[in-house]
């Protein structure tokens, strides 16, 4: 649910969905190795997984290493230069403050992507310790932590965030923490649904019965076996967290200026959309869908080797 | 089944009260009080508490609590300082609006998704497949604003074809009065819908598609249209019932910036301009109804499923 972040995970009858594992299944997996094989094969095989892969690192290398070799000033304005037409000395042209818009596209690459990939470890963290717990005893306990789940997941992200916003003034790091703190329903959800059957598993008795303790058996028999679907969810997760800022900026509830992001570079060209300042509004909306776009690739590609059956798409 | 629909039932009712728990307490966040936001930086300490005094915030806050809930039962939601009405006023005004905007996207989006989603099935990896996922890819990874100013762009600036702002007249007949300016904010938040159905529906029927019924199905002899309108299309009608349950909070939030984009008065407009204003009391009562709203959507989604697939009855009593 997320989202805008149009929430991703289905579930059919309230919450008795069994999402059948297929990582690998049986003992203890050690972690690195095989699943870095598993994604290695993944990405040998699926050409979307890898176009997708591909173009997060170029547009990665495009926001942190291009402004090394695009030098422009994105803190102080140049009132004498706003709104020029693309040109040589600003390929992109410059928005209303006279920022060279291809340089800020750079910039505010970085605090999208900054911004991406720490809610999903956050949000990915806690849903899967959060979703494992409560499969794993069940029960009252269950119930309990589904409930706390289904309450925020009741009242959309956008929602609670402009009124957060409309108190305190986002900074980068509350930000990351508010979106992580916010966004991490549905991997527990699908971890939940996992670890439902996961518990039954032979091996996960056999731990029990060797007198191995519920930490042990979340942390080194569920967890590990979920991984296909907590890999694909997070990759989801950093599309969603991209998105979601992409909204809140041009809500007008982003980072302030002179912080850089698509969504304000977007806000600001909407004024002068009837202009025709084309470079004002195109620019930066493609870079969010291109990086969009290519994690969702990424997921869509890691979820097809994985088999994962999610519910959706 | 009752069974199963007392039991939702209840968890429900548990989730309800959850929300008004967030939402209140979300009230107490406001720094500087509530107090302090409606009367400004000029007013005393002795004006505070005598406006707390007045409208019972300086009472304990379980006490305050569960004035909140009896409140909330009587239908009432608050009441808005800045604009000097009833939030149930604001709602009851602009909340029919919003139920036709989304109603009516959505109507669509799913008219068009249905079967775009069982062609791309039946033609799976086929040219109509990747074309099909390719749009749908695209518009799921846009931001909605985008594509609404995109919109705007092109079929209300370069080609002058409708206008670029919804109906401005407030009254709920009034966006019938206009209903060209319809069209770009209905198309916006169509598309988006359509992106996450068509996938979900192309996943669902190919799942479908390898069930024993449709083999039972072709195995009689029966004809291929025949076979994809009664067997598969009834079957993945089903589950996409629960979807549409839990895409509310979606809908809503894709709702909430359509009417930022086009200025459509709705209710996620009044919701956006009192984050603007600090108006606390707007702010609570919409997110006590969106929260409502979506934990109602659910359940009867959820019922709804039952009701439609026997196999779900049966699984919840095990």
């Amino acid at each position: 649910m997320t989202n805008y972040p149009l929430g991703r995970e289905a579930t059919f009858a309230g919450d008795d969905v069994v999402i059948e594992p297929t990582a690998r299944d049986g003992g203890e997996v050690h972690t690195s190795g095989s699943v870095l094989r598993l994604l290695w094969h993944t990405f040998r095989e699926n050409k979307l997984a890898l176009t997708g892969v591909i173009s997060v690192v170029v547009i990665a290398l495009f926001c942190f290493v291009g402004p090394l070799f695009y030098v422009t000033d994105q803190i102080h304005s140049n009132l004498l230069n706003v709104n020029l037409a693309p040109s040589r000395a600003h390929l992109l042209g410059t928005d209303d403050n006279g920022f060279d818009v291809l340089g800020r596209l750079m910039v505010g690459g970085q605090s999208s992507i900054e911004v991406g990939l720490a809610v999903a470890c956050i949000a990915t963290s806690l849903g899967v310790i959060w979703g494992s717990i409560s499969g794993f005893f069940g029960g009252f306990v269950d119930a309990v932590m589904m409930r706390i789940v289904d309450v925020m997941l009741a009242i959309p992200v956008v929602f609670l965030f402009v009124f957060l916003a409309s108190i305190f003034k986002p900074t980068l790091l509350m930000l990351i923490i508010v979106l992580g703190l916010l966004s991490w329903l549905s991997p527990a959800r699908l971890v939940r649904g996992e670890t439902l059957s996961l518990r039954t598993r032979e091996y996960v008795q056999a731990a029990k019965t060797m007198g191995g303790g519920s930490t042990r058996a979340i942390f080194r028999h569920i967890i590990p076996n979920a991984v296909g679907t907590i890999i694909v969810n997070a990759t989801f997760q950093v599309a969603d967290a991209i998105l979601v800022l992409a909204t809140l900026s041009f809500l007008g509830f982003g980072l302030a200026p002179p912080a850089a992001t698509w969504g304000g570079m977007l806000s600001n060209g909407t004024n002068y959309i009837f202009d025709g300042y084309w470079w004002q509004i195109y620019p930066a909306g493609l870079m969010i869908v291109l990086t969009v776009l290519s994690f969702n690739f990424i997921g869509d590609g890691l979820r097809d080797s994985f088999e994962v059956r999610l519910q959706r798409r | 089944m009752t069974g199963f629909v007392v039991r939702r039932l209840l968890q429900a009712v548990v989730v309800v009260i959850g929300v008004t728990l967030v939402t209140f307490l979300l009230q107490h966040l406001i720094p500087g009080s509530l107090a302090r936001a409606i009367m400004g930086n000029h007013a005393t300490s002795a004006q505070i508490k005598a406006f707390n005094n007045e409208y019972g915030l300086s009472r304990p806050l379980p006490v305050q609590y569960w004035d909140f809930l009896k409140q909330l039962c009587q239908g009432n939601l608050g009441y808005s300082f800045k604009q000097s009405r009833s939030v149930d006023s604001l709602v009851s005004q602009y909340l029919p609006r919003d139920i036709f905007l989304v109603g009516t996207s959505l109507f669509l989006a799913l008219l068009v998704a249905i079967p775009a989603g069982i062609a791309q099935a039946v033609k799976r990896n086929r040219l109509l497949d990747y074309s099909g996922t390719t749009v749908a890819f695209l518009l799921y990874s846009m931001p909605t604003y985008w594509l609404g100013l995109i919109l705007i762009s092109v079929f209300g600036i370069t080609l002058p074809w409708f206008p670029v702002s919804a109906p401005q007249n407030p009254t709920f007949f009034g966006i019938l009065s206009d209903p060209r300016a319809l069209v770009l904010p209905i198309a916006t938040l169509t598309l988006v819908s359509y992106a996450l159905f068509s996938r979900y529906m192309r996943s669902s029927a190919i799942d479908s598609l390898t069930q024993d019924y449709i083999r039972t199905a072709y195995a009689k002899g029966l004809p291929r249209s025949w076979v994809l309108r009664r067997h598969l299309l009834r079957n993945s009608l089903v589950s996409i019932v629960t979807l549409v349950g839990l895409s509310l909070p979606s809908l809503l939030t894709a709702g909430l910036i359509v009417e930022y984009v086009f200025n459509f008065q709705g209710l996620g407009l009044v919701y956006y301009n009192a984050a603007l204003t600090s108006d606390y009391p707007v702010e609570l009562g919409i997110t006590v109804l969106v929260g409502v709203a979506t934990v109602v959507g659910n359940l009867l989604a959820d019922i709804g499923y039952a009701m439609l697939d026997p196999r779900v009855r049966y699984r919840s009593v095990a």
